[in-house]
């Protein structure tokens, strides 16, 4: 027992948990946006995928990693396009068209990078993301290596989180967004565009995704692999329930997620507890069902989720 | 000025029906088109393969049947659950849980001979059933929304499969993390002498006619396709609907389960990693193009099991990723769900 807090009680092992934490916030803060809108974004999982296809494959060729991010975004933003067609504009089922978006996103992340890339016998890599720090904050005793010492994504992941709530609770187009999730009609009759508003919400969750995607194969692995994702959108939607819809709770959630991830690869790597691996792949998803079916049912999405809005009918 | 304008329709005629399904693959073949050609394809060569080879031969077309065996369970496991409009998108986990099940009692070696096929049927079907409970419980005790869930689910059920396949259930004869190999008389009889055309094959044509008069002749069915047409007027009409969803949930976790049960019995004779290619997510969009229709979902089947062998063709021949075959499922499910919307509406043009 004393060697498993030996191993968790340690500045390198929070440190962990940031890293392996940012992807998640960034895409369920994108999520939560969608959501917060009235669309369920299911195309999570794909937009992830396809962010990080794109956003390595960008930078493997420019040689600049940022150019990579902002192509995943854009690539992020795209695709939330096509559902915000299907979802707002055709109003159809958010549940299928999201998870038609999340194969298309998928089939073309691996098309392309076989086309791109070819079958080598050793998967191309990048010079990832250095650590940044941030000079004299880094050297705080215990909270300068945690907090400061960490990628600039890590950062602006965890400045996202208040920008995220002041942007939803204190600024009109937060007011609109969550209007048009709620209450279309009441909305509509206050003279906001519903349509704009889900789409906005929606570009900005792909956008986020995208660059989750990306932080995924050019910080954590920095390389990109067909198992890159593996179910860690499918995880944000749940952490959106979880966080009940608002961003510090999402970050919360996050961040607990992250504690479980980094907890089973220190499992792992110490050899402590003689089970397979697999079992402790497997932790964080049963977690995220436990918490799920304990907050579920005091749980209150937006009114108007997966509601799709038509203005000329009653 | 002219403008186009939807008009709610009042009943969807019988041809529409079917000119959607083969709209929304035409679709998709003009816009899979364009990557075939940023390929650096042929178009006309590339889509020859891909449609052809599954019917250039006896052996080719067998072999797309045997195929098309797994997305059809997988397929009326998605049509059922969409029906009473219980998300499962966890067919992928309910599948293994059918596979493993089967192998296992496959590898028994104190039971009879001739019970291991019933046994492996019945114990597989259980399985995927038991699976589908977890999110249908989920969902009517606790409200936990069931498309998530049975996400989850899927890569729990993976991992699970692969810590005892590489642990405690582990082939001693092999190097790969693969479990050991059923017993002779559990392997599935073959139709067709030289074939793999196996038993399950036959059992997945079975089965959708026989889903189908479940749904359109039974109360169990009506009741299924009135809790999800409103659950408010199912709930007035005195429909019990948490029963209700779990019946078809456990329903669809069984049809899943027997995907599993066909590739073990049929063909690999034990489970592995690569067991499901994604099978319970090609359900969906067979479920999806056959209209939610039992029926449909068996030449839905057919056409997927034919792009699937095909890819492979095509890749060898032109160079084209096999992937294609990914892309092509997803454009699809795109097509086709903006094709269903003329089922409700009819476009209008006004001047």
């Amino acid at each position: 027992m004393s060697e498993i807090l030996g191993e968790i009680l340690q500045v390198g092992f929070f440190a962990a948990i940031l890293r392996i934490a940012t992807p998640l916030i960034l895409a369920t803060i994108g999520e939560m946006f969608s959501e917060r809108g009235g669309v369920l974004n299911l195309g999570i999982e794909g937009i992830m995928l396809l962010g990080s296809m794109t956003g390595f494959t960008a930078a493997y060729y420019s040689g600049s990693l940022w150019l990579g991010i902002l192509a995943a975004m854009a690539v992020g933003a795209l695709m939330a396009l096509l559902m915000g067609l299907l979802t707002v504009t055709l109003g159809l089922s958010q549940h299928v068209s999201g998870i038609g978006t999340t194969l298309l996103c998928t089939g073309l992340a691996f098309f392309f990078y076989r086309l791109i890339f070819g079958q080598p016998s050793l998967p191309p890599n990048v010079e990832g993301f250095q650590v940044a720090p941030i000079p004299l904050l880094a050297e705080i005793p215990l909270i300068g290596p945690l907090l400061f010492n960490q990628f600039t994504l890590v950062y602006l992941a965890l400045l996202l989180v208040p920008a995220a709530a002041f942007l939803l609770n204190h600024t009109s187009w937060g007011l609109s967004l969550r209007a048009v999730g709620e209450n279309p009609r009441a909305a509509d009759g206050a003279g906001v565009s519903v349509a704009k508003m889900r789409y906005q919400g929606l570009m900005l969750s792909g956008m986020l995704m995208g660059a989750a995607g990306a932080y995924l194969s050019m910080a954590q692995f920095n390389a990109f692999t067909f198992g890159v994702i593996s179910g860690r959108g499918w995880v944000c939607i749940a952490l959106v329930v979880f966080g009940q819809w608002s961003p510090w709770k999402c970050l919360a959630g996050a961040l607990l997620f992250g504690f479980v991830d980094a907890l089973q690869l220190r499992l792992q790597a110490s050899g402590v507890i003689e089970i397979p691996y697999q079992f402790f792949l497997m932790l964080p998803f049963v977690l995220t069902i436990v918490a799920m079916a304990l907050v579920s049912r005091s749980a209150i999405p937006p009114a108007a989720l997966l509601v799709p809005f038509r203005k000329e009918e009653r | 000025m002219i403008q186009l304008r939807l008009e709610t329709r009042q009943h969807t005629p019988a041809w529409l029906r079917l000119a959607l399904p083969l709209f929304a693959i035409l679709a998709t073949l003009v816009v899979c088109g364009g990557l075939v050609t940023l390929a650096g394809a042929s178009v006309l060569e590339a889509y020859s393969k891909l449609l052809l080879s599954a019917v250039s031969s006896k052996f080719n077309f067998v072999e797309t049947l045997v195929k098309a065996a797994p997305i059809a369970f997988t397929g009326l496991a998605v049509a059922v659950a969409f029906r009473a409009k219980f998300w499962n998108i966890g067919a992928e986990g309910q599948l293994l849980a059918g596979a493993m099940a089967a192998a296992f009692i496959g590898g028994r070696g104190a039971l009879p001979g001739w019970s291991l096929v019933p046994l492996m049927l019945f114990s597989g079907m259980a399985a995927g059933a038991a699976w589908a409970l977890i999110p249908a419980w989920l969902k009517t005790r606790y409200k936990v929304d069931d498309v998530v869930t049975t996400l989850l689910l899927n890569f729990i059920m993976f991992y699970l499969m692969m810590a005892l396949v590489d642990g405690p259930w582990k082939d001693p004869l092999s190097g790969y993390p693969d479990s050991p190999d059923i017993r002779m008389d559990a392997e599935f009889p073959i139709l067709l002498g030289g074939t793999r055309l196996h038993l399950g094959v036959v059992l997945a044509f079975v089965a959708a006619p026989l889903i189908w008069f479940l749904m359109r002749r039974t109360t169990a069915g009506f009741n299924i396709r009135a809790v999800g047409e409103s659950a408010t007027a199912a709930r007035y009409a005195g429909i019990n609907i948490p029963v209700v969803i779990v019946g078809t949930a456990a329903l669809s976790g069984a049809l899943a389960g027997l995907a599993g049960v066909g590739e073990v019995g049929g063909i690999h004779f034990q489970v592995m990693a690569g067991l499901s290619p994604g099978y319970g997510y090609t359900g969906i969009v067979i479920a999806t193009l056959a209209l939610l229709n039992p029926l449909g979902v068996l030449p839905a089947a057919f056409f997927f099991a034919v792009i699937i062998t095909g890819a492979e063709a095509m890749s060898r021949a032109t160079g084209v990723p096999v992937f294609l075959a990914d892309v092509f499922q997803g454009v699809a499910l795109i097509s086709m769900l903006i094709a269903i919307l003329f089922t409700q509406y009819r476009v209008r043009l006004r001047r």
